[in-house]
Protein backbone atom coordinates (compact mmCIF):
# COMPACT_ATOMS: atom_id res chain seq x y z
CA UNK A 1 0.00 0.00 0.00
CA UNK A 2 2.97 2.29 0.43
CA UNK A 3 5.47 3.65 -1.96
CA UNK A 4 4.41 2.75 -5.45
CA UNK A 5 2.75 6.14 -5.74
CA UNK A 6 0.38 5.27 -8.55
CA UNK A 7 -2.86 5.18 -6.61
CA UNK A 8 -4.87 5.71 -9.80
CA UNK A 9 -4.95 1.95 -10.22
CA UNK A 10 -6.29 1.39 -6.71
CA UNK A 11 -9.72 -0.13 -6.52
CA UNK A 12 -12.76 0.45 -4.36
CA UNK A 13 -14.37 -2.87 -3.64
CA UNK A 14 -17.42 -4.13 -1.87
CA UNK A 15 -17.12 -7.48 -0.09
CA UNK A 16 -19.94 -9.74 0.98
CA UNK A 17 -18.43 -12.08 3.56
CA UNK A 18 -19.89 -15.09 5.35
CA UNK A 19 -19.89 -14.28 9.09
CA UNK A 20 -20.64 -17.07 11.54
CA UNK A 21 -19.73 -16.79 15.22
CA UNK A 22 -19.34 -20.49 15.85
CA UNK A 23 -20.29 -23.98 14.68
CA UNK A 24 -23.84 -23.65 16.02
CA UNK A 25 -24.49 -20.10 14.80
CA UNK A 26 -26.66 -19.66 11.69
CA UNK A 27 -24.37 -17.22 9.95
CA UNK A 28 -25.12 -14.68 7.24
CA UNK A 29 -23.49 -12.67 4.47
CA UNK A 30 -22.26 -9.27 5.75
CA UNK A 31 -21.25 -6.34 3.51
CA UNK A 32 -18.03 -4.35 3.85
CA UNK A 33 -16.65 -1.51 1.75
CA UNK A 34 -12.93 -1.81 1.18
CA UNK A 35 -11.56 1.35 -0.48
CA UNK A 36 -8.18 1.88 -2.15
CA UNK A 37 -7.13 -1.72 -2.69
CA UNK A 38 -3.82 -2.01 -4.54
CA UNK A 39 -3.85 -4.49 -7.45
CA UNK A 40 -0.51 -5.79 -6.13
CA UNK A 41 -2.01 -7.04 -2.89
CA UNK A 42 -2.74 -10.70 -2.47
CA UNK A 43 -6.31 -11.64 -1.64
CA UNK A 44 -5.34 -12.44 1.95
CA UNK A 45 -3.51 -9.11 2.32
CA UNK A 46 -6.70 -7.38 1.25
CA UNK A 47 -8.52 -9.28 4.02
CA UNK A 48 -5.72 -8.32 6.44
CA UNK A 49 -6.29 -4.65 5.65
CA UNK A 50 -10.00 -5.01 6.26
CA UNK A 51 -9.35 -6.92 9.49
CA UNK A 52 -7.01 -4.18 10.80
CA UNK A 53 -9.78 -1.69 10.28
CA UNK A 54 -12.38 -3.94 11.92
CA UNK A 55 -10.07 -4.41 14.92
CA UNK A 56 -9.55 -0.64 15.27
CA UNK A 57 -13.33 -0.18 15.06
CA UNK A 58 -13.72 -2.73 17.89
CA UNK A 59 -15.41 -5.09 15.49
CA UNK A 60 -14.64 -8.80 15.30
CA UNK A 61 -12.04 -9.48 12.56
CA UNK A 62 -12.99 -12.02 9.91
CA UNK A 63 -11.56 -15.44 10.74
CA UNK A 64 -9.83 -17.16 7.82
CA UNK A 65 -7.27 -19.94 7.66
CA UNK A 66 -3.78 -19.38 6.29
CA UNK A 67 -0.22 -20.42 7.02
CA UNK A 68 2.50 -20.45 4.36
CA UNK A 69 1.01 -17.81 2.06
CA UNK A 70 3.07 -19.28 -0.74
CA UNK A 71 0.70 -21.89 -2.12
CA UNK A 72 2.13 -25.00 -0.50
CA UNK A 73 0.36 -25.66 2.80
CA UNK A 74 -3.25 -25.86 1.63
CA UNK A 75 -4.67 -23.97 4.61
CA UNK A 76 -6.13 -20.92 2.94
CA UNK A 77 -9.02 -21.84 0.68
CA UNK A 78 -12.26 -19.87 0.47
CA UNK A 79 -14.99 -19.74 -2.16
CA UNK A 80 -14.79 -16.44 -4.06
CA UNK A 81 -17.76 -15.50 -6.25
CA UNK A 82 -18.89 -19.13 -6.18
CA UNK A 83 -15.56 -20.57 -7.30
CA UNK A 84 -13.17 -22.38 -4.96
CA UNK A 85 -9.97 -20.29 -4.63
CA UNK A 86 -11.49 -17.64 -6.92
CA UNK A 87 -11.04 -16.74 -10.57
CA UNK A 88 -7.46 -17.94 -11.09
CA UNK A 89 -6.39 -21.58 -10.84
CA UNK A 90 -4.23 -21.13 -7.77
CA UNK A 91 -4.55 -20.99 -4.00
CA UNK A 92 -6.35 -18.06 -2.38
CA UNK A 93 -3.05 -16.79 -0.93
CA UNK A 94 -1.52 -16.69 -4.42
CA UNK A 95 -4.50 -14.88 -5.92
CA UNK A 96 -3.81 -11.20 -6.51
CA UNK A 97 -6.20 -8.29 -6.49
CA UNK A 98 -5.25 -7.49 -10.09
CA UNK A 99 -7.67 -10.28 -10.99
CA UNK A 100 -10.49 -7.91 -9.93
CA UNK A 101 -11.60 -4.53 -11.17
CA UNK A 102 -12.64 -1.28 -9.52
CA UNK A 103 -16.19 -1.39 -8.20
CA UNK A 104 -16.41 -5.19 -8.04
CA UNK A 105 -18.65 -6.85 -5.49
CA UNK A 106 -16.83 -9.93 -4.21
CA UNK A 107 -18.71 -12.72 -2.41
CA UNK A 108 -16.55 -14.73 0.02
CA UNK A 109 -17.77 -17.95 1.63
CA UNK A 110 -16.22 -20.93 3.41
CA UNK A 111 -15.86 -24.38 1.77
CA UNK A 112 -19.30 -25.91 2.18
CA UNK A 113 -19.63 -29.63 2.74
CA UNK A 114 -21.37 -31.83 5.26
CA UNK A 115 -17.91 -33.19 6.10
CA UNK A 116 -16.32 -29.74 6.58
CA UNK A 117 -18.16 -28.17 9.55
CA UNK A 118 -17.67 -24.40 9.83
CA UNK A 119 -15.56 -23.45 12.86
CA UNK A 120 -15.90 -19.69 12.50
CA UNK A 121 -16.56 -17.33 9.57
CA UNK A 122 -14.42 -18.69 6.71
CA UNK A 123 -12.62 -21.37 8.75
CA UNK A 124 -13.77 -24.97 8.34
CA UNK A 125 -12.62 -28.18 10.01
CA UNK A 126 -10.97 -30.37 7.35
CA UNK A 127 -10.05 -33.15 9.79
CA UNK A 128 -12.04 -35.54 7.59
CA UNK A 129 -9.29 -35.31 4.94
CA UNK A 130 -6.64 -36.08 7.59
CA UNK A 131 -8.57 -39.17 8.64
CA UNK A 132 -8.65 -40.41 5.02
CA UNK A 133 -4.85 -40.11 4.94
CA UNK A 134 -4.54 -41.86 8.31
CA UNK A 135 -6.67 -44.73 7.01
CA UNK A 136 -4.12 -45.71 4.37
CA UNK A 137 -2.08 -42.87 2.94
CA UNK A 138 1.24 -44.27 4.09
CA UNK A 139 3.85 -46.90 3.27
CA UNK A 140 5.80 -49.17 5.60
CA UNK A 141 9.54 -48.55 5.40
CA UNK A 142 12.46 -49.23 7.70
CA UNK A 143 13.45 -46.10 9.59
CA UNK A 144 17.00 -45.05 10.30
CA UNK A 145 19.49 -43.61 7.84
CA UNK A 146 17.96 -42.46 4.58
CA UNK A 147 18.48 -45.09 1.87
CA UNK A 148 20.49 -44.24 -1.25
CA UNK A 149 18.31 -42.26 -3.62
CA UNK A 150 18.86 -44.79 -6.38
CA UNK A 151 18.51 -47.92 -4.22
CA UNK A 152 15.06 -48.67 -5.73
CA UNK A 153 14.86 -47.90 -9.44
CA UNK A 154 11.64 -46.18 -10.60
CA UNK A 155 10.78 -45.75 -14.29
CA UNK A 156 10.95 -42.08 -15.21
CA UNK A 157 7.32 -41.85 -16.41
CA UNK A 158 6.05 -43.39 -13.18
CA UNK A 159 8.22 -41.13 -11.08
CA UNK A 160 6.91 -38.06 -12.94
CA UNK A 161 3.26 -39.11 -12.67
CA UNK A 162 3.68 -40.04 -9.00
CA UNK A 163 5.26 -36.66 -8.35
CA UNK A 164 2.42 -34.83 -10.11
CA UNK A 165 -0.08 -36.63 -7.89
CA UNK A 166 2.04 -36.02 -4.80
CA UNK A 167 1.73 -32.24 -5.26
CA UNK A 168 -1.81 -32.33 -3.76
CA UNK A 169 -1.73 -29.99 -0.76
CA UNK A 170 -4.96 -31.23 0.80
CA UNK A 171 -6.66 -27.84 0.49
CA UNK A 172 -10.12 -29.30 -0.07
CA UNK A 173 -11.06 -27.10 -3.05
CA UNK A 174 -12.10 -30.24 -4.91
CA UNK A 175 -14.72 -30.97 -2.24
CA UNK A 176 -15.87 -27.35 -2.17
CA UNK A 177 -16.35 -27.34 -5.95
CA UNK A 178 -17.89 -30.78 -6.34
CA UNK A 179 -21.70 -30.75 -6.82
CA UNK A 180 -21.74 -34.10 -4.98
CA UNK A 181 -19.41 -32.99 -2.18
CA UNK A 182 -17.02 -35.78 -3.12
CA UNK A 183 -13.40 -35.91 -1.94
CA UNK A 184 -12.50 -38.44 -4.61
CA UNK A 185 -9.88 -36.25 -6.36
CA UNK A 186 -8.01 -35.80 -3.08
CA UNK A 187 -8.22 -39.52 -2.29
CA UNK A 188 -7.28 -40.50 -5.84
CA UNK A 189 -4.22 -38.21 -5.80
CA UNK A 190 -2.84 -40.14 -2.84
CA UNK A 191 -3.78 -43.54 -4.31
CA UNK A 192 -1.99 -42.58 -7.55
CA UNK A 193 1.05 -41.13 -5.83
CA UNK A 194 1.76 -44.21 -3.71
CA UNK A 195 0.36 -46.80 -6.12
CA UNK A 196 2.78 -45.82 -8.88
CA UNK A 197 5.88 -46.31 -6.74
CA UNK A 198 7.52 -49.63 -5.81
CA UNK A 199 7.48 -48.61 -2.14
CA UNK A 200 3.68 -48.37 -2.29
CA UNK A 201 3.02 -51.89 -3.62
CA UNK A 202 2.80 -53.98 -0.38
CA UNK A 203 -0.17 -51.96 0.90
CA UNK A 204 -1.69 -51.15 -2.48
CA UNK A 205 -4.90 -53.19 -2.06
CA UNK A 206 -5.56 -52.46 1.59
CA UNK A 207 -4.76 -48.78 1.02
CA UNK A 208 -7.48 -48.23 -1.56
CA UNK A 209 -10.02 -50.27 0.40
CA UNK A 210 -9.28 -48.42 3.64
CA UNK A 211 -9.08 -44.95 2.14
CA UNK A 212 -12.29 -45.27 0.11
CA UNK A 213 -13.98 -46.84 3.15
CA UNK A 214 -12.93 -43.85 5.25
CA UNK A 215 -13.90 -41.39 2.50
CA UNK A 216 -17.42 -42.79 2.53
CA UNK A 217 -17.56 -43.10 6.33
CA UNK A 218 -16.76 -39.38 6.56
CA UNK A 219 -19.91 -38.70 4.55
CA UNK A 220 -18.36 -37.43 1.33
CA UNK A 221 -20.39 -38.01 -1.84
CA UNK A 222 -19.60 -40.20 -4.84
CA UNK A 223 -17.80 -39.03 -7.97
CA UNK A 224 -19.99 -38.57 -11.02
CA UNK A 225 -17.18 -37.44 -13.34
CA UNK A 226 -18.30 -33.84 -13.65
CA UNK A 227 -14.75 -32.48 -13.43
CA UNK A 228 -15.27 -29.28 -11.41
CA UNK A 229 -12.65 -30.55 -8.92
CA UNK A 230 -9.76 -30.74 -11.34
CA UNK A 231 -10.77 -27.41 -12.90
CA UNK A 232 -10.25 -25.57 -9.59
CA UNK A 233 -7.41 -27.69 -8.19
CA UNK A 234 -4.47 -25.35 -7.56
CA UNK A 235 -2.10 -28.24 -8.24
CA UNK A 236 -3.77 -29.46 -11.42
CA UNK A 237 -4.42 -32.97 -10.12
CA UNK A 238 -5.83 -34.83 -13.13
CA UNK A 239 -9.30 -36.37 -13.23
CA UNK A 240 -7.63 -39.51 -14.59
CA UNK A 241 -6.40 -40.26 -11.04
CA UNK A 242 -10.03 -41.11 -10.22
CA UNK A 243 -10.26 -43.67 -13.03
CA UNK A 244 -7.07 -45.16 -11.60
CA UNK A 245 -8.53 -45.30 -8.10
CA UNK A 246 -11.66 -47.03 -9.41
CA UNK A 247 -9.63 -49.68 -11.22
CA UNK A 248 -7.49 -50.24 -8.10
CA UNK A 249 -10.54 -50.53 -5.87
CA UNK A 250 -12.46 -52.94 -8.11
CA UNK A 251 -9.27 -55.01 -8.49
CA UNK A 252 -8.65 -55.06 -4.74
CA UNK A 253 -12.22 -56.19 -4.08
CA UNK A 254 -11.85 -58.93 -6.65
CA UNK A 255 -8.63 -60.25 -5.11
CA UNK A 256 -10.07 -59.99 -1.58
CA UNK A 257 -13.19 -61.94 -2.43
CA UNK A 258 -11.76 -64.31 -5.01
CA UNK A 259 -9.74 -65.95 -2.21
CA UNK B 1 -7.24 -61.24 7.73
CA UNK B 2 -8.30 -59.77 11.11
CA UNK B 3 -12.03 -59.42 11.59
CA UNK B 4 -11.97 -55.63 11.85
CA UNK B 5 -10.25 -55.31 8.46
CA UNK B 6 -12.76 -57.66 6.93
CA UNK B 7 -15.66 -55.56 8.24
CA UNK B 8 -14.07 -52.43 6.85
CA UNK B 9 -13.61 -54.09 3.48
CA UNK B 10 -17.21 -55.31 3.53
CA UNK B 11 -18.21 -51.65 3.86
CA UNK B 12 -16.15 -50.89 0.77
CA UNK B 13 -18.25 -53.39 -1.19
CA UNK B 14 -21.13 -50.94 -0.76
CA UNK B 15 -18.98 -47.87 -1.41
CA UNK B 16 -19.76 -45.02 -3.77
CA UNK B 17 -17.16 -46.38 -6.18
CA UNK B 18 -18.92 -49.75 -6.40
CA UNK B 19 -22.32 -48.05 -6.80
CA UNK B 20 -20.89 -46.04 -9.68
CA UNK B 21 -19.51 -49.20 -11.28
CA UNK B 22 -23.00 -50.75 -11.03
CA UNK B 23 -24.54 -47.64 -12.60
CA UNK B 24 -21.98 -47.71 -15.37
CA UNK B 25 -22.47 -51.40 -16.25
CA UNK B 26 -26.27 -51.29 -16.07
CA UNK B 27 -26.23 -48.03 -18.03
CA UNK B 28 -24.13 -49.61 -20.77
CA UNK B 29 -26.50 -52.63 -20.91
CA UNK B 30 -29.41 -50.23 -21.43
CA UNK B 31 -27.49 -48.32 -24.09
CA UNK B 32 -26.86 -51.61 -25.92
CA UNK B 33 -30.60 -52.19 -25.88
CA UNK B 34 -31.31 -48.65 -27.07
CA UNK B 35 -28.98 -49.01 -30.05
CA UNK B 36 -30.65 -52.28 -31.12
CA UNK B 37 -34.12 -50.82 -30.56
CA UNK B 38 -33.31 -47.71 -32.55
CA UNK B 39 -31.94 -49.72 -35.46
CA UNK B 40 -35.01 -51.99 -35.35
CA UNK B 41 -37.39 -49.03 -35.58
CA UNK B 42 -35.85 -48.02 -38.88
CA UNK B 43 -37.68 -51.05 -40.42
CA UNK B 44 -40.68 -48.76 -40.52
CA UNK B 45 -39.12 -47.21 -43.62
CA UNK B 46 -39.23 -50.61 -45.34
CA UNK B 47 -43.04 -50.69 -45.22
CA UNK B 48 -46.00 -52.15 -43.32
CA UNK B 49 -45.27 -55.81 -44.08
CA UNK B 50 -41.60 -55.67 -43.17
CA UNK B 51 -42.11 -53.70 -39.97
CA UNK B 52 -44.85 -56.05 -38.75
CA UNK B 53 -42.58 -58.98 -39.53
CA UNK B 54 -39.81 -57.39 -37.50
CA UNK B 55 -42.15 -56.76 -34.55
CA UNK B 56 -43.37 -60.33 -34.74
CA UNK B 57 -39.83 -61.64 -34.94
CA UNK B 58 -38.98 -59.97 -31.66
CA UNK B 59 -41.47 -62.32 -30.05
CA UNK B 60 -40.21 -65.41 -31.84
CA UNK B 61 -36.53 -64.55 -31.39
CA UNK B 62 -34.45 -67.65 -30.64
CA UNK B 63 -37.12 -70.11 -31.92
CA UNK B 64 -37.11 -72.98 -32.53
CA UNK B 65 -34.05 -73.43 -30.28
CA UNK B 66 -35.97 -71.80 -27.44
CA UNK B 67 -39.71 -71.84 -26.73
CA UNK B 68 -41.92 -68.93 -27.87
CA UNK B 69 -41.00 -65.55 -26.30
CA UNK B 70 -38.34 -67.07 -24.02
CA UNK B 71 -35.50 -64.96 -25.36
CA UNK B 72 -37.73 -61.87 -25.37
CA UNK B 73 -38.53 -62.44 -21.71
CA UNK B 74 -34.89 -63.11 -20.85
CA UNK B 75 -33.99 -59.77 -22.41
CA UNK B 76 -36.89 -58.08 -20.62
CA UNK B 77 -35.81 -59.48 -17.24
CA UNK B 78 -32.18 -58.49 -17.88
CA UNK B 79 -33.29 -54.99 -18.77
CA UNK B 80 -35.64 -54.72 -15.81
CA UNK B 81 -32.85 -55.82 -13.48
CA UNK B 82 -30.57 -53.18 -15.02
CA UNK B 83 -33.18 -50.48 -14.58
CA UNK B 84 -33.80 -51.45 -10.94
CA UNK B 85 -30.08 -51.57 -10.05
CA UNK B 86 -29.39 -48.36 -11.96
CA UNK B 87 -32.16 -46.42 -10.28
CA UNK B 88 -31.38 -47.90 -6.85
CA UNK B 89 -27.75 -46.77 -7.16
CA UNK B 90 -28.80 -43.37 -8.50
CA UNK B 91 -31.10 -42.73 -5.54
CA UNK B 92 -28.52 -43.95 -3.00
CA UNK B 93 -25.82 -41.71 -4.48
CA UNK B 94 -28.24 -38.79 -4.76
CA UNK B 95 -29.02 -39.02 -1.04
CA UNK B 96 -25.32 -39.22 -0.17
CA UNK B 97 -24.49 -36.24 -2.38
CA UNK B 98 -27.28 -34.26 -0.74
CA UNK B 99 -25.81 -34.76 2.73
CA UNK B 100 -22.23 -34.28 1.55
CA UNK B 101 -23.02 -30.96 -0.12
CA UNK B 102 -24.33 -29.39 3.08
CA UNK B 103 -27.91 -30.49 2.24
CA UNK B 104 -28.18 -27.98 -0.56
CA UNK B 105 -26.71 -29.78 -3.57
CA UNK B 106 -25.27 -27.71 -6.39
CA UNK B 107 -26.56 -24.39 -5.03
CA UNK B 108 -25.06 -24.54 -1.57
CA UNK B 109 -23.28 -21.20 -1.87
CA UNK B 110 -25.18 -18.01 -1.13
CA UNK B 111 -23.65 -16.11 -3.99
CA UNK B 112 -25.57 -16.00 -7.24
CA UNK B 113 -22.25 -16.06 -9.12
CA UNK B 114 -20.48 -19.11 -10.45
CA UNK B 115 -23.52 -21.39 -10.12
CA UNK B 116 -22.80 -23.01 -13.47
CA UNK B 117 -19.40 -24.06 -12.24
CA UNK B 118 -16.19 -23.61 -14.16
CA UNK B 119 -16.47 -26.12 -16.99
CA UNK B 120 -19.34 -28.55 -16.36
CA UNK B 121 -21.63 -29.59 -19.20
CA UNK B 122 -25.34 -28.82 -19.27
CA UNK B 123 -25.94 -32.55 -19.48
CA UNK B 124 -24.22 -33.11 -16.13
CA UNK B 125 -26.81 -30.86 -14.44
CA UNK B 126 -29.75 -32.84 -15.76
CA UNK B 127 -28.75 -36.44 -14.94
CA UNK B 128 -31.10 -36.91 -12.02
CA UNK B 129 -34.12 -34.98 -13.25
CA UNK B 130 -33.53 -36.33 -16.75
CA UNK B 131 -33.59 -39.82 -15.23
CA UNK B 132 -37.05 -39.14 -13.78
CA UNK B 133 -38.30 -37.86 -17.16
CA UNK B 134 -36.94 -40.99 -18.83
CA UNK B 135 -38.64 -43.28 -16.26
CA UNK B 136 -42.02 -41.59 -16.81
CA UNK B 137 -41.52 -41.78 -20.55
CA UNK B 138 -40.70 -45.50 -20.46
CA UNK B 139 -43.96 -46.23 -18.60
CA UNK B 140 -45.97 -44.16 -21.11
CA UNK B 141 -44.15 -45.75 -24.01
CA UNK B 142 -44.76 -49.31 -22.80
CA UNK B 143 -48.46 -48.58 -22.34
CA UNK B 144 -48.54 -47.10 -25.84
CA UNK B 145 -46.72 -49.63 -28.00
CA UNK B 146 -45.99 -52.77 -25.99
CA UNK B 147 -49.13 -53.12 -23.91
CA UNK B 148 -51.43 -51.31 -26.37
CA UNK B 149 -53.44 -49.85 -23.45
CA UNK B 150 -53.34 -46.31 -24.80
CA UNK B 151 -53.66 -45.71 -28.49
CA UNK B 152 -53.72 -42.11 -29.60
CA UNK B 153 -54.84 -41.87 -33.22
CA UNK B 154 -56.68 -45.19 -33.18
CA UNK B 155 -56.11 -48.74 -31.95
CA UNK B 156 -54.85 -51.46 -34.25
CA UNK B 157 -53.46 -54.96 -33.97
CA UNK B 158 -50.85 -54.03 -36.55
CA UNK B 159 -47.74 -52.55 -34.89
CA UNK B 160 -47.07 -50.55 -38.06
CA UNK B 161 -50.50 -48.92 -37.99
CA UNK B 162 -50.18 -48.17 -34.28
CA UNK B 163 -46.91 -46.37 -34.94
CA UNK B 164 -48.23 -44.41 -37.91
CA UNK B 165 -51.58 -43.54 -36.25
CA UNK B 166 -49.75 -42.33 -33.14
CA UNK B 167 -47.16 -40.12 -34.71
CA UNK B 168 -49.57 -38.38 -37.05
CA UNK B 169 -50.67 -36.47 -33.94
CA UNK B 170 -48.40 -33.50 -33.15
CA UNK B 171 -48.46 -33.83 -29.36
CA UNK B 172 -47.55 -37.52 -29.46
CA UNK B 173 -44.61 -36.58 -31.64
CA UNK B 174 -43.69 -33.72 -29.29
CA UNK B 175 -43.77 -35.96 -26.22
CA UNK B 176 -41.33 -38.30 -27.94
CA UNK B 177 -39.10 -35.41 -28.94
CA UNK B 178 -38.90 -34.23 -25.32
CA UNK B 179 -38.15 -37.74 -24.09
CA UNK B 180 -35.48 -38.39 -26.72
CA UNK B 181 -33.73 -35.10 -25.99
CA UNK B 182 -33.76 -36.08 -22.29
CA UNK B 183 -32.23 -39.45 -23.19
CA UNK B 184 -29.68 -37.76 -25.45
CA UNK B 185 -28.54 -35.47 -22.64
CA UNK B 186 -28.49 -38.34 -20.13
CA UNK B 187 -26.31 -40.39 -22.44
CA UNK B 188 -24.02 -37.50 -23.35
CA UNK B 189 -22.85 -37.32 -19.73
CA UNK B 190 -23.67 -40.93 -18.83
CA UNK B 191 -21.52 -42.57 -21.49
CA UNK B 192 -18.49 -40.48 -20.62
CA UNK B 193 -19.05 -41.03 -16.90
CA UNK B 194 -19.55 -44.77 -17.30
CA UNK B 195 -16.30 -45.08 -19.25
CA UNK B 196 -14.41 -42.99 -16.70
CA UNK B 197 -15.95 -44.80 -13.71
CA UNK B 198 -14.79 -48.11 -15.19
CA UNK B 199 -11.24 -46.83 -15.62
CA UNK B 200 -11.06 -45.66 -19.25
CA UNK B 201 -10.04 -42.07 -18.49
CA UNK B 202 -6.30 -42.50 -18.48
CA UNK B 203 -5.16 -39.02 -19.57
CA UNK B 204 -6.50 -35.55 -20.42
CA UNK B 205 -6.30 -36.51 -24.09
CA UNK B 206 -8.31 -39.67 -23.50
CA UNK B 207 -10.85 -37.56 -21.59
CA UNK B 208 -11.43 -35.43 -24.70
CA UNK B 209 -11.74 -38.52 -26.89
CA UNK B 210 -14.23 -40.18 -24.54
CA UNK B 211 -16.34 -37.03 -24.46
CA UNK B 212 -16.36 -36.81 -28.25
CA UNK B 213 -17.42 -40.45 -28.42
CA UNK B 214 -20.18 -39.88 -25.85
CA UNK B 215 -21.56 -36.91 -27.76
CA UNK B 216 -21.49 -38.83 -31.04
CA UNK B 217 -23.36 -41.87 -29.71
CA UNK B 218 -25.87 -39.67 -27.87
CA UNK B 219 -26.64 -37.76 -31.08
CA UNK B 220 -26.91 -40.97 -33.13
CA UNK B 221 -29.39 -42.46 -30.65
CA UNK B 222 -31.49 -39.29 -30.34
CA UNK B 223 -31.64 -38.60 -34.09
CA UNK B 224 -32.10 -42.30 -34.93
CA UNK B 225 -35.12 -42.60 -32.67
CA UNK B 226 -36.64 -39.35 -33.91
CA UNK B 227 -36.34 -40.08 -37.64
CA UNK B 228 -39.41 -42.37 -37.99
CA UNK B 229 -41.83 -40.26 -35.88
CA UNK B 230 -40.73 -37.05 -37.60
CA UNK B 231 -41.13 -38.43 -41.12
CA UNK B 232 -44.55 -39.80 -40.18
CA UNK B 233 -45.70 -36.45 -38.78
CA UNK B 234 -44.58 -34.59 -41.87
CA UNK B 235 -46.22 -37.10 -44.19
CA UNK B 236 -43.24 -39.09 -45.39
CA UNK B 237 -44.84 -42.36 -44.31
CA UNK B 238 -48.50 -43.33 -44.07
C1 LIG C 1 -32.82 -45.69 -20.77
C2 LIG C 1 -32.47 -45.72 -19.54
C3 LIG C 1 -31.13 -45.27 -18.98
C4 LIG C 1 -29.86 -45.37 -19.49
C5 LIG C 1 -29.47 -45.98 -20.80
C6 LIG C 1 -28.95 -44.78 -18.53
C7 LIG C 1 -27.57 -44.69 -18.66
C8 LIG C 1 -26.70 -44.15 -17.73
C9 LIG C 1 -25.27 -44.23 -17.74
C10 LIG C 1 -24.42 -44.94 -18.76
C11 LIG C 1 -24.79 -43.56 -16.65
C12 LIG C 1 -23.34 -43.37 -16.24
C13 LIG C 1 -22.90 -44.20 -15.10
C14 LIG C 1 -21.68 -43.60 -14.46
O1 LIG C 1 -21.75 -42.43 -14.08
O2 LIG C 1 -20.68 -44.27 -14.31
C15 LIG C 1 -25.93 -43.03 -15.97
C16 LIG C 1 -25.85 -42.28 -14.86
C17 LIG C 1 -26.94 -41.89 -14.15
N1 LIG C 1 -28.26 -42.23 -14.39
FE1 LIG C 1 -28.94 -43.26 -15.93
N2 LIG C 1 -29.67 -44.32 -17.48
C18 LIG C 1 -31.00 -44.61 -17.72
C19 LIG C 1 -32.06 -44.37 -16.93
C20 LIG C 1 -31.97 -43.69 -15.77
C21 LIG C 1 -33.08 -43.49 -14.93
C22 LIG C 1 -34.49 -44.03 -15.15
C23 LIG C 1 -32.63 -42.75 -13.89
C24 LIG C 1 -33.56 -42.32 -12.78
C25 LIG C 1 -33.32 -42.10 -11.58
C26 LIG C 1 -31.21 -42.48 -14.10
C27 LIG C 1 -30.38 -41.74 -13.28
C28 LIG C 1 -29.02 -41.62 -13.42
C29 LIG C 1 -28.16 -40.87 -12.54
C30 LIG C 1 -28.56 -40.04 -11.35
C31 LIG C 1 -26.85 -41.05 -13.00
C32 LIG C 1 -25.58 -40.49 -12.37
C33 LIG C 1 -25.24 -39.31 -13.12
C34 LIG C 1 -23.90 -38.79 -12.86
O3 LIG C 1 -22.91 -39.49 -13.17
O4 LIG C 1 -23.86 -37.64 -12.38
N3 LIG C 1 -30.84 -43.09 -15.24
N4 LIG C 1 -27.08 -43.41 -16.63
S1 LIG D 1 -6.74 -32.61 -5.20
FE1 LIG D 1 -6.25 -30.42 -5.61
S2 LIG D 1 -8.10 -29.35 -4.89
FE2 LIG D 1 -8.16 -31.40 -3.97
S3 LIG D 1 -7.16 -31.21 -1.97
FE3 LIG D 1 -5.54 -31.81 -3.43
S4 LIG D 1 -4.66 -29.86 -4.12
FE4 LIG D 1 -6.61 -29.32 -3.15
S1 LIG E 1 -1.67 -20.17 2.98
FE1 LIG E 1 -0.56 -22.00 2.49
S2 LIG E 1 -1.43 -22.52 0.55
FE2 LIG E 1 -2.33 -20.60 0.96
Amino acid sequence: MTGSGDTSKDMDLKLRVWRQRGPKDDGAMVEYDVPAVSPDMSFLEMLDVLNERLTLEDDDPIAFDHDCREGICGACGVVINGIAHGPEVTTTCQLHMRSFTDGDVIDIEPWRSGSFPVVKDLVVDRGSLDRIIQAGGYISAPTGTAPDAHAVPVPKDDADAAFDAATCIGCGACVAACPNGSAMLFTAAKITHLGLLPQGQPERDSRVLDMVGQHDAEGFGGCSQIGECTAVCPKGISLSTISRLNVDLLGALRSTYAK
Amino acid sequence: MPASTLTKHRATVRSTVVLKAIMAITGLVMIGFLLAHMAGNLWVFAGREEFNDYAHHLRTLGEPMLPHKVLLWALRIGLLLSVVLHVYSAITLWKRAHVASARKGGTRYHTSKGQRGVQRSYASFTMRYGGIVITLFVIYHLLHFTGNQIHPGGASSSPYDRVVNGFEIWWVWLSYVIAMVAIGLHLRHGLWAAAASLGANTSPRRRRQLNTGAITIAVVITVGFLLPPTLILFGGIS
